[in-house]
């Protein structure tokens, strides 16, 4: 056999040893699979949110399985629909604990039915991890975990970041508007803004409250063109943002500055009336954010996933990122405990930080809440872009003023 | 406390008037099947915004002119208000139970929407959303004025229609006793047909009038029927001009109230204003 054909030989040799020791590194999971239940608002109002989160959860839980799974084991989602409603949400989560006997619970979407699903597993003592929950101080149960960090007092904290933000532009508003919907998440983030701009010596010169569900914001846009405030706070959920700037539009009005508190990202981002909107963010996608372990793949697959389901945006913003993130949390937990049980889950996560998409998150401060990791984003150029701090800040991105 | 302008109280008052209309609108078909076929149509709702879906994707897709779709919408509806109120005399379905079924066609439908469309937000941008007109001081938005118009000019034909032509008589004889009604040669059956059809056609053209002034979402098809119900109660069952009239009395109260105290307080309007009927004019339900 000549020289070249026993290296020939070898290199075919060392080839297939690669090609099996790859294999085994990345070996199908097997074995009876995890099986992690959670509800998620799948129809009723909050289900145009509802369907980002179905969405992360399977690609989540799709990537995991093509690689080895969670303990070497397949992980199942056992998803219901909740109907958006925090009282149907209480009984799908006993009836996941009792009748589908889940290994594991993973959170639903919005502030109620977490806090319905928060009683349920602090009847059986399981872990929650939850993504959406926007009322730390409602959080008493000491094995939830929150991986939407907005810190354990958002409503002092966050405006803070806001008006820093503010301040630091080259014309600091003197005046403020704070009109806002009484949803209770948003309702409560808005009368800590309101405390903060008073410390802050900003002066109100117009404050209103409207039912969510409200129909007209005719007259809410006329009061505030009235008022000629330098800056409107927007306490907002869902479309209500774009409801009152199309009313402002319809005026012919457009405030020099506003922010929106939790606005639907996609129509925000598109409504030309936008065009300079603020609101708080976690998670955008450009960098710091995408140099996040995880961050950028995740980012990749959820734009062609949204694309494939037809949603009008297929951006990774704050819902996605924080659905994502509670994923990432579980899962860490579980591997490095090598273990499904619920107490053991939940003294590592109280003593360990967990890298994720959003960044290094605690678990041990008020709540299990840690750090405020809210930044500013605006949109500029038809995208969401982080303007604030300026470490979280897209490259070259400043805060824009009209 | 300072006082609103007389400018912020005129646009307020607009603005009221335009989502009045909008109610009424709605409230059209509504109040003449629940007053004339005695049927409370909850599925009234689900056929204004599958219209209103079948707009956005005619338009924003198809690339008509959102006032074209109604050239389609318009007889698509007609036929499914028709076939609708066939399966109803089919089935023999009482006052009470078509709000039972007909809630459950709501729920069929807004599911079909959502399978198609998705539970994302969707929302029209056409030549009409950003047009406006300046009359004075006061702003014009031209899709709420497009509704204005076409409910003042709907709303008016069907009275006409119901108070002067032979058509309306059999129709509102029919209503008052259908059985004596059809010993004087009336054609009940086919009245209720046509009836239930212009009823799902004025649903139609209440889904083009939502979808050129409001972001879509399959759920919200249920956020609208409180109002419209206080406005077609309000209104009187069966009479062509009465949800308009109420609706735009509810538009213009909840907008002065948000005008001039919290906004807040707006909803409470509504229905205290019906009740305030209620109990002065029982005789309207």
């Amino acid at each position: 056999m000549s020289v070249v054909h026993r290296f020939a030989g070898a290199l075919a040799l060392l080839s297939v040893g690669v090609v099996l020791c790859t294999g085994a590194a990345r070996a199908a999971p097997s074995g009876a699979p995890i099986r992690i239940g959670g509800t998620l608002a799948l129809t009723g109002p909050l289900a145009s949110t509802g369907i980002v989160h179905q969405l992360v959860a399977d690609i989540f839980v799709s990537e995991i399985n093509k690689k080895d799974g969670l303990l070497g084991r397949p992980v199942e989602y056992v998803v219901k629909d909740d109907q958006s409603k925090p009282d149907l949400a209480r009984t799908l989560y006993e009836q996941l604990i009792t009748v589908d006997k889940v290994d594991l619970l993973m959170g639903p979407y919005a502030t109620g039915a977490i806090l319905s699903a928060m009683g349920v597993a602090q009847r059986y003592n399981k872990v929650l991890v939850h993504h959406t929950f926007g009322i730390p101080s409602l959080a008493k149960y000491d094995m939830q975990f929150p991986t939407w960090s907005l810190g354990p007092d958002p409503a002092t904290t966050f405006p803070n970041t806001l008006f820093d933000a503010l301040a630091a532009t080259p014309k600091p508003p003197k005046t403020i508007a704070i009109v806002t919907s009484k949803f209770p998440s948003v309702h409560f983030m808005s009368l800590g803004a309101r405390e903060v701009a008073k410390k802050r010596g900003l002066n109100e010169v117009l404050f209103l409250e409207w039912e969510f569900g409200n129909r007209d914001f005719g007259p809410i846009a006329a009061r505030v063109k009235d008022a000629k405030p330098d800056f409107v706070w927007v306490g907002a959920i869902g479309l209500e943002g774009n409801q009152l700037l199309d009313a402002m539009k319809k005026i012919d009005y457009s405030p020099p500055l506003h922010f929106h508190m939790y606005p639907a990202p996609g129509p925000m981002v598109q409504a030309p009336e936008a065009k300079g909107a603020l609101a708080a963010t976690i998670f955008e996608e450009h960098k710091p954010f995408l140099d996040n372990p995880g961050a950028a793949e995740f980012v990749k697959l959820f734009n062609e996933r949204a694309a494939k389901a037809g949603l009008s945006y297929t951006g990774v913003e704050t819902q996605a990122a924080a659905s994502y993130t509670a994923w990432q949390v579980l899962t860490a937990a579980v591997t490095a405990t090598k273990s499904l049980d619920d107490k053991v889950i939940a003294d590592w996560l109280r003593k360990n930080k967990v890298d994720t998409i959003q960044g290094k998150l605690r678990f041990d401060g008020p709540s299990n809440y840690g750090d405020d990791l809210m930044r500013v984003k605006q949109v500029q150029n038809g995208r969401w872009v982080t303007v604030w701090p300026k470490s979280a800040a897209a490259p070259g991105a400043t805060l824009q003023t009209q | 406390m300072q006082l609103p302008s007389a400018t912020l109280l005129a646009q307020s008052a607009l603005s009221g008037v335009f989502a009045g209309a909008l109610y009424g609108l709605l409230g059209l078909g509504l109040s003449l099947s629940w007053g004339l076929l005695r049927q409370i149509n909850l599925a009234h709702f689900a056929f204004a915004f599958l219209s209103a879906y079948l707009c956005y994707q005619l338009s924003a897709v198809g690339g008509l002119d959102p006032l074209l779709t109604l050239a389609v919408i318009v007889p698509l509806f007609f036929a499914i208000g028709v076939a609708t109120q066939w399966l109803f005399a089919r089935f023999s379905i009482s006052t009470f139970n078509s709000l039972l079924v007909t809630f459950g066609l709501t729920v069929i439908i807004e599911s079909l929407i959502q399978s198609i469309w998705t539970a994302d937000f969707r929302r029209l941008e056409s030549v009409y959303g950003n047009a406006r007109f300046k009359v004075g001081a006061l702003y014009v938005p031209a899709p709420e004025l497009l509704t204005l118009c076409a409910a003042l000019a709907l709303s008016l034909a069907i009275w006409g229609v119901l108070r002067y032509t032979d058509l309306g008589k059999a129709l509102r004889a029919s209503a008052e006793d259908g059985a004596i009604a059809q010993a004087f040669g009336v054609d009940r059956d086919g009245l209720a047909l046509l009836l239930s059809g212009v009823c799902a056609a004025l649903a139609g053209i209440a889904g083009v009038c939502l979808a050129l002034s409001q972001t879509l979402a399959p759920a919200q098809i249920y956020s609208w029927i409180g109002v419209v119900f206080a406005a077609v109660m309000m209104g009187g069952l069966g009479r062509p001009l009465g949800p308009l009239i109420a609706g735009i009395v509810i538009g213009v109260s909840e907008a002065l109230t948000m005008a001039i105290t919290a906004p807040s307080w707006a909803p409470l309007v509504s229905f205290t204003l019906l009740i305030v009927v209620l109990l002065a004019r029982p005789a309207r339900i």
